[in-house]
């Protein structure tokens, strides 16, 4: 028998051992993530949430680290894939609690996953600034769980935002009162569509067609073809990732006609504005961003340049802002948690978006809600209290 | 008029998703549960090729079920084969292929995340409209089905007519008497393993120019093969065209006179009621 390669075998597992012991004796914050890598949500937490731990990770300790009562600190990024499934979640987050023994954990990803998330945050006592977990319940969730925060805003504020741009239009006679509503069958957008509905017809709006759809239908044709049979003036559809590209394609080759043509998450995301180029123009999505403020435009370079990708024009920033909150957090009183805790109520904190602070319900107050593709990229167009939105324009057919 | 032919369009986007795995279960008996993620690498496929070289997906399919071929018969050979011989049982084989195949679309899934990240791709071919009796389909969608009809002729004349292909409806019907009359079971099952995993990607291509994919998606469409493949009945290519059309048309003229929320219902109520009324599937022999 041939020892050799055992031998090499062993000593290279040696020296990992070796090398993993000297890593783990430097001090080093060790910083959980947890988040979809595979499953149905895989596609936008690719895009919006992992693609700026890296960036933040790799800026803090390029910088030598973050300071710890005067001491630099490294950080070693621990991650997991939950595979879109709320038991795997808790399941990471239970063993970054108890086995890594993680000083933090960066919030999971979707509204579903954060929610299922939220007890072992709360039991293990850590901070949860969650960003892609849009809820009206975000009052009650603070009282239930103290150490949840929320960055991204409420799905009322969402859906009254939309009404009072497509409200705006009307009032300055570009378009009439009939709306088509569609809804993606998921809690996302079942939430939304019963947010929207009571607003379009206190706003005095006709809604001429409604309709749900199933996560996953393959021919959207139909749901567009109802739409423009009956004449709407403008379209808002409460989709997901996949359907919101779908609904996109059918509207041009249908030619849908309307004034105004919304859809929800993914809207934001370079890959749509890659895909439908000049068709995309006019296109009105859920969030926004100022894409003009030097301190997004620094971001996204480095964005680029650290993980080859380009940044949503929504919640990839805010997701980044969120963690700049955290850092700044430990800078100033450590690595306890609670204190942390602590901090995040009472503070101001200074971002890429501006200033972030957190209301007695530990909500950011301050966020984005629509946006709309113009020459290529992707504007806010309507926020509580963020600067830079521009105004709206109509959407002028799909050319 | 419009409702039929949008459903027959999402009809041969179903029989590109079900015919492959038609093939591998009807004749190499083989559960294959990483249907999917050849589909998926597929559309990989012909989305890079796109992106990168404007190769349109048209020709891309003339690569990628070479390619597809090649690797299929790979995994056959190599993951496959050993269960086939070991099984003592029909039911053994499929107890194990589906445990390994299940095993496998992991592997597909994880190797598709690690090169090529888990963002979706999507990229805009042929997405112009095409009017059709006095209505208007998307063009990469009517494209699409014209390749879904030449290939699943081709697969028909080829089974029926061709020497290979009425071996492989041998086996399919009786494996062991097959052997008896000097058809070579084993190089056979192999063939129709790799020429199903082809068809597969070819479909996954196809697909690719008109629904959004990402490396997970794979189980959404082995899921709907499952179906169509058993509503059709097992090894039965035209059972599997009319399963695949008429699940088109029921789901289009659901969405389209009740609501687009009921397609899902409507198809699984469809499924239990074939399952219930005809076990075998449409076309499927019931067993003697």
């Amino acid at each position: 028998m041939n020892r050799r390669p055992f031998l090499k075998l062993v000593s290279a597992m040696t020296l990992a051992g070796a090398l993993a012991a000297t890593a783990a004796s430097a001090e080093t914050i060790r910083i959980g993530a947890v988040a979809p890598k595979t499953g149905p949500l895989a596609g936008g937490a690719a895009v919006t949430q992992w693609p700026s731990i890296y960036l933040w990770v790799d800026q803090i300790n390029a910088a030598g680290g973050l300071t710890v009562d005067g001491e630099q600190m490294m950080i070693e990024l621990i991650e997991y894939d939950d595979q879109t499934n709320p038991g795997e979640t808790i399941k990471a987050v239970q063993r970054l609690a108890t086995q890594d023994d993680a000083h933090f954990i960066i919030a999971p990803y979707g509204t579903g996953l954060n929610l299922a998330a939220a007890p072992l945050f709360d039991r293990y006592g850590y901070p949860q600034i969650a960003v892609s977990a849009i809820t009206d319940q975000q009052a009650d969730l603070a009282a239930k769980f103290p150490n949840m925060f929320f960055t991204l805003g409420t799905t009322t504020a969402l859906a009254a935002d939309v009404v009072s741009v497509l409200s705006d239009m009307r009032a300055a006679g570009q378009m009439g009162d009939n709306v088509a509503m569609v809804n993606v069958a998921d809690a996302f957008g079942i939430e939304l569509a019963t947010a929207a509905k009571p607003l379009f017809e206190e706003a005095g709006f006709n809604i001429v067609y409604e309709t749900s759809y199933p996560l996953g239908t393959q021919d959207l044709s139909p749901v567009i073809k109802g739409a423009a049979a009956a004449e709407p003036d403008a379209f808002v559809a409460w989709s997901y990732p996949p359907d919101t590209f779908g609904l996109t394609e059918q509207a041009m080759i249908e030619d849908l006609d309307v004034k105004a043509f919304y859809t929800a998450v993914a809207t934001p995301f370079p890959g749509y504005g890659a895909r439908f180029g000049a068709a995309a123009e006019g296109v009105l999505g859920a969030g926004g961003v100022n894409p003009d403020s030097d301190a997004f435009k620094e971001y996204a370079a480095a964005h680029e340049a650290v993980t080859g990708e380009k940044p949503d024009y929504w919640a990839s920033a805010t997701t980044y802002a969120a963690l700049e909150i955290l850092a700044q957090s430990i800078e100033a009183v450590g690595l306890d948690r609670a204190e942390v805790t602590a901090h995040l109520k009472e503070s101001s904190f200074d971002t890429i978006l501006g200033p972030i602070s957190f209301d007695e319900n530990n909500s950011n107050a301050d966020f984005w809600t629509v946006g709309q593709w113009q020459g290529g990229v992707f504007r806010g167009v309507a926020s509580r209290g963020r600067d830079g939105s521009v105004p709206v324009i109509l959407k002028d057919g799909w050319e | 008029m419009d409702i039929l032919i949008t459903g027959i369009l999402l009809g041969g986007t179903y029989a590109l998703i079900a015919m492959g795995l038609n093939l591998q279960y009807g004749v190499a008996r083989i559960m294959n549960l990483a249907n999917g993620e050849i589909l998926v690498a597929g559309g990989y496929f012909a989305f890079i090729a796109y992106t990168a070289t404007q190769l349109s997906p048209i020709l891309t399919i003339f690569l990628v079920a070479p390619l597809a071929f090649a690797l299929n018969w790979l995994i056959y050979r190599v993951m496959l084969q050993p269960l086939v011989t070991r099984a003592k049982t029909r039911g053994q084989l499929e107890t194990d292929s589906i445990l390994a195949t299940f095993g496998l679309s992991f592997i597909g899934v994880g190797l598709m995340l690690s090169f090529f990240g888990g963002d979706y791709f999507s990229y805009s071919f042929m997405a112009v409209p095409l009017e059709l009796l006095g209505n208007t389909y998307g063009a990469n969608r009517v494209i699409s089905f014209v390749m879904a009809v030449l290939i699943c002729g081709a697969l028909y004349l080829w089974l029926n007519w061709s020497r290979p292909g009425l071996s492989i409806r041998a086996i399919a019907t009786a494996p062991a008497a097959a052997r008896l009359v000097g058809i070579d079971v084993k190089h056979l099952s192999a063939l129709a393993f790799a020429l199903g995993g082809a068809v597969t990607a070819v479909g996954g291509a196809l697909i690719s120019t008109y629904l959004t994919l990402d490396a997970s998606t794979g189980v959404v469409f082995t899921l709907k093969a499952l179906i169509i493949v058993i509503m059709g009945g097992v090894g039965d290519v035209r059972g599997t065209i009319v399963a695949a059309l008429l699940l088109g048309i029921l789901e289009t003229v659901v969405a389209s006179l009740l609501d687009p929320g009921l397609t899902l219902a409507a198809a699984y109520v469809m499924f239990l009621g074939i399952l219930l009324f005809r076990p075998q599937g449409l076309f499927g022999k019931k067993p003697t």
